[in-house]
């Protein structure tokens, strides 16, 4: 095939077609690149910034970027993986992220994403902002404390749902969720747990509820193997499983 | 429902149910209700067809409109640095305690509230304030007692001494574009006489660059619009004025709308485009009647709406469009979101706005300068733009010079000038730093004052502030990282949290809590923030950090704390909680500093 396009990542020829994105031809390749609001079943978003790559010497976006037959990409020195970390524990102390007490550890791609960073500790000072939970749905709790602004949950309902129940409000670090009902209340909104917004959530801060740590710590999807090699957390949902399935149900081609 | 939303319910019936007039709706909401009640919400939600929680999110993003009432008075004290050294904290604290009233909070009768906002553009002739969204420019104790009887007596600002709201243009040095006018209609005219093609080689020949900080050749951005096949195509101005320390806009509208005007119908001829927009910003919505006047006036003219000069087809016709309070909007994606009446949230790029900006379509955005200058060259042509300048940077810039200087105001000059020129030509003396091109831009020292002002060396959108040896320039970045911190759209992770990170670490070396090691991680945050935020805002918000720790360390190393770490809270402090639920006030009860 000598007239597929190319392009070069980590030393490696990345084919690639009209329309992808850097990320887009990565992932088909095989190659992980690190991200949080980017879900390929999705138009990109480029929010997270976690996904930042380094083109011919410039620091870039990977999942709006796009592909282009002259590029080099570095997606895995030192220089790369420190700005992510240190994105990542941006995004940890923005939040309130006590992972041992979260239902979603193990399953979690901010968690996963950390790991793969080898981010060790938050670094920088907590901002503990006080953060409520809402509990009023019947089927689906909600944890401020978890957000981290991905915007998949607003964009997935809104696009997909047709139902626009979440939407990020207010601005700079005084962002955050809200929900589609007079009341404010998610219990008032149209939501159903099995919309697809219910189940696109990245970390801890949509959950179902009564389901409680049915897959034990040791065995979630990312306490076996890392998140480059079982993907996203959101793709390895289905219906009948729990959100936090078992990584050995899923093949992987290493 | 018990109250009726006529207001609401009229202004649906005379602007339309455009779900992009929403923006627009909400200001002239807030204006009548001083907020935006929840049964306007329900109301638009309905004829809009937008979920209430989006127009909710729209309400949150805009610094000018609010959930909950304001008082009758809504009183935003002007915050740049520039109203800081003009004293404007004192002023605010004066008329707060005159009237009884928290900074933030109404007055328990709803009278009044008075706050802080991002800079209001009237630096030189600070400092200023805005209520109910006017602007009152040059506040002194005269002028708070004053208005404190007129805010108690209950007395609307259309009756108040018309002296309050006098903006002078202050224009101190005039160039080619301030001295040499044009007749209205003569730029178009010479379009419509030489071509358009010809006319876009003659701009490309004057090597015009944009006046809004990037720099960007107009030709070149005007050809690949025209380029772009589209049913639309867009001619927006933007207005929105928001980098600190800058008016020159305020001039160019107030004095020199015409030719404003003219400049976007001669882009709108050589692109193509019907339709164009003014995006003015909420802070200036005092010059909106007049400039309404202009259109109208152009319009009556023949140089507006139908057969622009009687040529067949040249159809073209602009509308204001009022941005409230968000420095983000200056952007040109996000000014674009904020036109179709959204969140400004600036857009991935590619595709850019040449290409898909207005509804997706092909759209020039262009400074008000920018527009100025083209219809000037359309009429004076390339040469006589070119003999001002340099080689690169073409033409002459409008400087907005406020600070430390007898003669604050607009001063326009070939590109080229030196900065000790400008500094002389003001009267600035015992000069310490300027800040050139607004909190984003570059603080320079006195061993630079050589350098000059243009593209290839220090290139501005105009702010031009001047800082004098008795000032403490931390100040100076403890105001713009907090202008940052406000103005971040919250978008992406560096610059929504790095930059709340950054702005602490400042608050922690002003309070002299700062070590060796806070100075570092400054600049790491600063370094992330400049490879990873997801546009220019949050890319260049660490630059006065950056820049002052390099050039000026000394502001920095007189207040760090001799040990290697400290902690980033207060240790006494943060027991308060615990001694207010204890009821203890004793010495046991507080962790002394041992200083
Ligand atoms: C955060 C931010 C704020 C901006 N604010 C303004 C502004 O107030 N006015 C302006 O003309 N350009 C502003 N710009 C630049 C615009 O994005 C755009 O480049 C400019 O309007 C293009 O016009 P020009 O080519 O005539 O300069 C801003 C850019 C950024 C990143
Ligand atoms: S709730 Fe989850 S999906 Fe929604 S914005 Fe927050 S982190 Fe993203
Ligand atoms: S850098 Fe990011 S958060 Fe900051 S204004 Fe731009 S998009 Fe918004
Ligand atoms: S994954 Fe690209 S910015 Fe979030």
């Amino acid at each position: 095939m000598s007239t597929e396009k190319t392009f070069r990542l980590d030393g490696r020829d990345i084919p690639f077609i009209e329309g992808d994105t850097v990320m887009d031809a990565a992932l088909r390749a095989g190659e992980y690149i690190p991200h949080l609001c980017h879900n390929p079943e999705f138009p990109p978003h480029g929010s997270c910034r976690v996904c930042v790559v380094d083109v011919n010497g410039r620091h870039q976006c990977s999942c709006t970027l796009p592909a282009d037959e002259n590029m080099d990409v570095d997606n895995s020195s030192e220089a790369i993986t420190d700005v992510r970390r240190s994105l990542l524990q941006m995004l940890f102390v923005e939040g309130n992220h006590t992972c041992p007490g979260c239902e979603k550890s193990g399953a979690c791609q901010l968690q996963a994403v950390a790991y793969n960073t080898r981010m060790l500790n938050p670094h920088f000072t907590h901002f503990f902002p006080k953060r409520s939970i809402d509990a009023s749905h019947p089927e689906i709790v909600f944890y401020y404390n978890r957000c981290i602004l991905c915007g998949l949950c607003e964009r997935v309902s809104r696009d997909i749902d047709k139902k626009s129940v979440f939407a990020i409000t207010g601005r700079g670090i005084n962002s955050k969720l809200e929900f589609n009902s007079l009341s404010g209340k998610l219990g008032d909104t149209e939501l159903s747990a099995d919309d697809k917004a219910a189940s696109v959530c990245p970390v801890g801060a949509i959950l179902p509820k009564y389901k409680g740590f049915e897959v034990p710590i040791g065995e979630r999807l990312y306490d076996t193997k890392p998140i480059s090699v079982v993907g996203d957390v959101a793709a390895n949902h289905s219906a009948e499983d729990s959100v936090l399935g078992n990584a050995d149900e899923y093949s992987s081609d290493e | 429902m018990n109250n009726p939303d006529n207001f609401t319910s009229e202004l649906l019936v005379n602007k339309g149910h455009s779900p992009g007039q929403l923006l627009q709706l909400l200001c002239e909401i807030q204006t009548h209700y001083s907020h935006i009640p929840p049964h306007a919400i329900e109301l638009l939600s309905g004829h809009l067809n937008i979920p209430p929680v989006q127009i909710r999110t729209v309400i949150d993003f805009y610094a000018f409109l609010h959930r909950d009432a304001r008082g009758d008075f809504d009183i935003l004290f002007s915050d740049n640095i520039t109203d800081r050294m003009l004293g404007n904290l004192s002023l605010l604290n004066s008329l707060c305690k005159k009237l009884g009233v928290e900074p933030g909070v109404p007055r328990a009768d709803g009278r009044v509230t008075v706050g802080l906002t991002s800079c209001t553009g009237i630096c030189d002739q600070g400092p200023a304030l805005l209520i109910n969204g006017m602007v009152v420019s040059r506040l002194d104790k005269d002028r708070i007692h004053k208005m404190v009887g007129l805010i108690e007596a209950g007395i609307p600002i259309d009756h108040w001494p018309k002296a309050f709201f006098l903006v002078d243009d202050n224009i101190q040095r005039r160039d080619k574009l301030l001295s040499h006018g044009i007749i209205s209609g003569s730029a178009i005219d010479a379009m419509v006489v030489k071509g358009s093609d010809a006319l876009l080689k003659c701009l490309d020949g004057s090597g015009l660059r944009g006046r809004g900080g990037a720099g960007f050749k107009t030709a070149t951005k005007w050809r690949m619009c025209r380029d772009a096949e589209a049913d639309e195509h867009y001619v927006v101005c933007n207005a929105d004025e928001g980098e600190p320390g800058t008016f020159k806009d305020r001039v160019l509208l107030y004095s020199f709308a015409d030719c404003v005007f003219e400049g976007m119908t001669v882009c709108a001829g050589i692109i193509g485009a019907k339709k164009g927009f003014l995006y003015l910003r909420g802070e200036y919505l005092y010059l909106r009647e007049a400039l309404e006047k202009t259109l109208q006036a152009r319009r009556d003219a023949g140089h507006l709406g139908k057969n622009i000069l009687g040529k067949q087809g040249f159809d073209f016709d602009i509308e204001i469009h009022m941005g409230a309070g968000a420095y983000i909007c200056g952007e040109e994606s996000a000014l674009i979101e904020s036109l179709e009446g959204k969140r400004g949230i600036p857009r991935n790029r590619p595709p850019f706005p040449v290409t898909s900006g207005y509804r997706n379509q092909p759209t020039v955005v262009n400074n008000v300068e920018t527009f100025v200058a083209a219809a000037r060259i359309a009429v004076f042509g390339a040469d006589w733009f070119r003999s001002a300048g340099t080689e690169e940077s073409t033409g002459t810039k409008l400087l907005s010079v406020s600070g430390d200087c007898a003669r604050p105001g607009i001063y326009e000059y070939p590109y080229g000038v030196t900065i000790r020129q400008v500094l002389e030509d003001c009267g600035a003396i015992d000069t310490q730093a300027v800040q050139i091109s607004g909190a984003a831009g570059a603080t320079i020292p006195v061993q630079e004052f050589y350098r000059k002002i243009a593209f290839e060396d220090i290139p501005t959108g105009g702010s031009f502030m001047i800082f004098n040896q008795d000032r403490d320039l931390l100040d100076m970045v403890q105001n713009f990282s907090h202008f940052f911190c406000h103005e971040s759209c919250g978008f992406c992770t560096p610059c929504r949290v790095g930059g709340t990170l950054m702005q602490d670490l400042v608050d922690k070396v002003m309070v002299g809590h700062a070590t060796s090691y806070d100075l570092q991680e400054m600049r790491n945050i600063g370094q992330i923030m400049q490879k990873s935020a997801h546009c220019g805002l949050g890319a260049t918000a660490p630059n006065p950090v950056l820049d002052t720790l390099e050039k000026f360390p000394g502001i920095y190393s007189s207040r760090l704390v001799n040990r290697s770490f400290e902690p980033a809270f207060d240790l006494d402090a943060s027991l308060e909680v615990s001694r207010h639920i204890t009821g203890r006030d004793d010495e046991g009860a507080h962790i002394r500093h041992e200083k």
